[in-house]
């Protein structure tokens, strides 16, 4: 089996996330979906790790995943937030910043 | 002829010429009400002082050797940048000590008159300082020694005539009269200043002394499109046809304006500018024949209009327009002509005026009546003003031994000692205006003086006061003396010489087959006006009168044909032009801002606040990004 | 591919099946997190498709990576995921039929486009050779000994040196993120807070109940909870009945009402009171 699988496994996987970004209206499994993306992302990169024989692309998906523990923290804060005032967690009702 | 002379002695101070009458003016207009006691005798004062100053100076340049009597006198450097140098300088030679004297002299007398006419004007001290603003001007005009200091002057006097026939300007026709001669003049102006274009252009210098010593060798097409040009500006300031429309109008203004800017000073610019620019018509023949050509033809027109008015202002306008015809006619003759022009500019100058202080003390003493209709046997309540005019009238239509006889004989003479056709035709043409001037003027005199009273009921003619009377009686006196003065022994033409150039004609003989002649059609013109006004009724209501008859009084349909030919096809440029503006240009650009505006109307749609339409729009722009790097790739 | 190359690419068979087995089951997680309607079943299935992950990168010459999806992602971020649920309304489920127009289809073609780009993308990549990560993991010097020991020292290695700054970096955006989220959730208090003795004048001003509310079964026939107190003249208290157990009742179209005493006195007199609980 060629590591060129975990590729598109990830491959398969980002688009998934990213479909259920596009369709999904609850502000937590979009939040969902997009840590789904980056993780299709960090498979990439430990694979490319792998595949290019250096260390860099491990160190690279460890910074995402800082940076992913970061964004959740303050994307789930930002959704209390909303839901606290507008009594809704779905991202179609936060629709006021338009024409 | 060309040379000038450094200025030293009583010359050195010729500016101050022009800077009393400029400094008072500026004083009496700036001054505001705190001036209005004594703003009036200021006005008196500074002109009187030019005066002075002026005779002060001829009397020195009389006493100079005839080659030294022309004096440089160089001012003010105004603007020096490289390869165009323009100063301010003053010449004082025969010619524009000539003007001088007139400007100063007759117009001190005209402020004198306006002391008393313009006494019950709440705004005369303001009067005063426009008439100081105009003398100052009209003053720099005649002086100033390059063609540049000439314009300035001339727009100047330009300015000075706006304001001063507008100076009633609560009355429309009065603030509409003052547009019009603003707006003709312009036109003047436009040919006068691409004249000295040209100049520049074609000399590399404005100083008459360059110009003229440098006229020998140029192109005479060139001279003749400046002459040309020079006669354009001419016709615009001294109404000449076809730029005369304006003149009739402006007797809107004050009756000391009328007598002063529009007779004896302003309206003889023309004459002036084309007797100054001597060298060049003298190079330029098909320019002075148009001069000619212009002269004889206004001086009939001007005439012919004047049969007809019965406002008396406008006569004596009408007659202006022809006597300035006469001076065209003359200083368009070439050497020959020169000095009488400038003879009858200086006499008609002193008649005019005295006729227009006459025509202003019977309006004076008739509640500003002008309707002749309505004057009649005015002779015996202002026996003066009776008499100063009946000098001036007598001296206007050539009586022998007054002033008008001398010079106007003596350009009727010239006329036809240009021999051939031409000449033939502009003395024929000089000859009839002058029997037709005996006639409206006869006419003029008659219908005001003469006959059954025709006043109103509450009209009670009485004489002026002293202040008005007095000015009247020298340019009387003037009306008489000056025409032996200037004229008798070549006198004049001999002072004249040396700036115009010699006549080759001898002096012409008062007693020539032409001036007998010329007796014969004034004498003919004062009896048809006795047999039509003195023996007959003055009907009080204009007769309706055969077509002759109407269309001078329309002015020879000059403003009709001034409105067909240039006002409504003027006025449908400005509103194809505004159309074309409007649709084309302002469609053009708000049909590009209405597009964009609709387009980012509906555009803006595109933002629906849905952060999944975003996300989805984002996606397909990686899919995008993805497919253009494979196709990069290969 | 030649079949050099092809040979240097292949894994171990142990390797090949893990992939296989778990590959698909990552694959129908995903499907799970992207169309469960109930979020709770969403969150479990993405911890899914993490665990599985680590389970790769164990595979592929990563442990720390591994060890780290395991605790941050599956530990703290799903937990972290799983509390916001429980705050927002875990009961709230969402209704799948699409709001925006056409936005369902667009999706799915600008999904299925994108997914075969990349995939032809990683099909013409030049990807010759894999190296693998024993060099990587195990350096050796010129005599051929081991020099370090293994991934994590390797890793701490790279971090510590050449991305010590990056890393110096992310602490600030960690610190950041905390003090954001403690904004974010901060409510900032606009009235005094009440004191106790207010809040029991409001309660007894609106009329409230003074004393203990009655448990259920109290002087019934049966004390079950969803049995209803009798009040001393004989009628049901309703109020005796917790709010969850009326609603389950009402959902199984019960009422709960007891089976001998019951009668027709306790129903006009009840639900006025009912919201207290």
């Amino acid at each position: 089996m060629s590591p060129m699988f975990y590729l598109y496994l990830s491959a398969v996987l980002f688009t998934l996330g990213a479909v259920g970004v596009l369709l999904r209206r609850n502000a937590i499994v979009v939040f969902m979906c997009i840590e789904l993306m980056l993780n299709a992302a960090n498979l990439a990169l430990v694979t490319f790790s792998r595949i290019n024989g250096n260390l860099d692309g491990q160190i690279i998906a460890f910074f995402v995943m800082v940076v992913a523990a970061a964004e959740v923290v303050v994307g789930l804060a930002v959704i209390v937030a909303v839901f606290r005032t507008r009594r809704s967690a779905s991202v179609d009702d936060v629709n006021l910043l338009k024409y | 002829m060309l040379t000038t002379h450094a200025a030293s002695g009583v010359f050195s101070v010729t500016w101050l010429i022009i800077a009393i009458p400029l400094a008072s003016a500026a004083v009496l207009i700036l001054g505001g009400r705190r001036t209005d006691r004594w703003g009036h005798l200021l006005g008196v004062a500074a002109p009187l002082a030019s005066f002075v100053l002026g005779l002060v100076e001829f009397a020195t340049l009389v006493g100079k050797p005839e080659v030294e009597r022309s004096i440089d006198n160089h001012v003010f450097g105004w603007t020096i940048v490289e390869g165009f140098h323009a100063d301010i300088g003053l010449q004082v030679d025969a010619l524009s000590i000539s003007f001088v004297l007139l400007i100063t002299g007759v117009g001190s007398l005209i402020h004198i008159y306006s002391i008393g006419y313009m006494a019950h004007d709440p705004k005369r001290r303001l009067f005063f300082g426009y008439f100081n603003l105009f003398v100052a001007a009209m003053l720099l005009l005649v002086l100033g020694d390059n063609y540049l200091a000439l314009y300035i002057g001339w727009e100047g006097v330009g300015l000075a005539s706006y304001l001063l026939i507008g100076f009633w300007s609560y009355k429309p026709s009065a603030a509409t009269a003052a547009k019009k001669a603003f707006v003709v003049n312009r036109v003047g102006d436009f040919g006068l200043s691409v004249a000295i274009m040209v100049m520049f252009a074609t000399f590399g210098t404005f100083s008459f002394t360059g110009v003229f010593s440098a006229v020998h060798g140029a192109d005479p097409a060139t001279l003749n499109a400046i002459g040309l040009l020079l006669l354009l500006g001419a016709c615009g300031k001294s109404a000449q046809v076809p730029l005369q429309s304006w003149l009739l109008d402006a007797m809107e203004g004050p009756t000391p304006v009328s007598a002063l800017i529009h007779a004896a000073t302003m309206v003889t610019a023309g004459v002036y500018l084309v007797a100054r620019s001597a060298p060049i018509f003298d190079l330029a023949p098909t320019a002075q024949l148009a001069v000619t050509v212009v002269g004889a033809v206004t001086l009939l027109f001007g005439a012919i209009i004047g049969c007809a008015k019965d406002d008396i202002k406008k006569a004596l306008a009408a007659s202006t327009m022809s006597q300035i015809g006469y001076m065209i006619l003359a200083v368009g003759l070439g050497p020959a002509g020169y000095a009488f022009g400038i003879a009858h500019l200086l006499t008609h100058g002193f008649f005019k005026a005295g006729l227009f202080l006459g025509a202003g003390s019977v309006m004076h003493a008739t509640k500003d009546e002008v309707d002749m209709r309505r004057f009649g046997g005015l002779a015996k309540p202002m026996p003066l003003t009776f008499a100063t005019f009946g000098l001036a009238y007598l001296a206007i239509i050539g009586f022998p031994g007054l002033s008008g006889w001398f010079t106007k004989d003596a350009i009727i003479d010239a006329a036809y000692h240009k021999g051939g056709t031409s000449g033939f035709v502009l003395g024929s043409a000089a000859l009839i205006g002058a029997g037709i001037t005996a006639f409206y003027m006869s006419r003029v005199v008659f219908m005001t003086f003469l006959g059954r009273p025709r006043w109103e009921a509450d009209v009670h003619p009485h004489e002026s006061p002293k202040v008005m009377t007095w000015p009247m009686i020298l340019l009387a006196v003037g009306s008489i003396g000056a025409g032996y003065v200037l004229m008798l022994g070549g006198r004049f033409a001999n002072f004249l010489a040396p700036v115009v150039g010699h006549s080759e004609e001898p002096s012409v003989q008062p007693a020539s087959t032409a001036g007998l002649v010329t007796l014969a059609a004034m004498v003919v013109g004062v009896g048809i006006a006795a047999l039509m006004y003195l023996r007959r009724p003055v009907p009080a209501v204009a007769p309706a009168g055969s077509f002759a008859t109407v269309a001078a009084r329309r002015d020879l349909y000059g403003d009709a044909f001034n409105e067909s030919v240039f006002m409504r096809p003027g006025q449908y440029l400005t509103r194809l032009l505004v159309f074309f503006d409007n649709r084309v240009v302002d469609g053009a650009v708000n049909g590009i801002a209405a597009f964009f505006g609709g387009f980012s109307g509906r555009l803006r749609y595109v933002q629906t606040g849905f952060v999944r339409s975003y996300a989805l729009s984002m996606l397909g722009g990686v899919a995008i990004l993805v497919a253009a790097l494979l196709m990069v790739r290969g | 591919m030649s079949p050099t190359i092809l040979a240097a690419m292949h894994t171990s068979g142990t390797e090949a099946a893990l992939f296989w087995i778990f590959g698909p089951i990552a694959v129908l997680a995903a499907l799970g997190v992207v169309f469960a309607r109930n979020t709770v079943h969403a969150a479990l299935m993405l911890g899914g498709v993490m665990l599985i992950l680590a389970l790769f990168y164990a595979a592929q010459d990563a442990p720390f990576l591994a060890f780290v999806q395991v605790i941050v992602y599956t530990g703290a971020v799903m937990m972290l995921f799983l509390f916001v649920l429980m705050l927002v309304g875990v009961d709230t489920k969402e209704r799948l039929v699409e709001t925006l127009r056409g936005q369902r289809l667009a999706t799915v073609v600008a999904g299925l486009g994108f997914l075969l780009l990349l995939i032809a993308g990683i099909g013409n990549a030049a990807i010759r050779t894999s190296e693998g990560l024993a060099n990587a993991n195990y350096p050796t010097n010129a005599a051929g000994q081991i020099q370090s020991g293994g991934n994590i020292y390797q890793v701490a290695k790279l971090i510590f040196t050449r991305y010590v700054f990056a890393f110096e970096v992310t602490s600030a955006l960690l610190i950041t993120a905390a003090l954001g989220a403690m904004v974010l959730a901060h409510r900032q208090r606009v009235m005094p807070r009440r004191t106790q003795y207010e809040l029991m004048r409001e309660r007894f001003v609106r009329g409230a109940h003074p004393t203990p509310l009655p448990g259920p079964g109290v002087y019934a026939r049966h004390n079950a909870v969803d049995t209803p107190a009798l009040l001393p003249d004989g009628s049901f208290s309703e109020l005796s009945v917790p709010t969850r157990i009326r609603e389950l009742s009402a959902e199984q179209g019960r009422r709960p009402v007891p089976s001998s005493l019951g009668s027709a006195a306790g129903s006009d007199r009840s639900s006025a009171e009912g919201d207290e609980r």
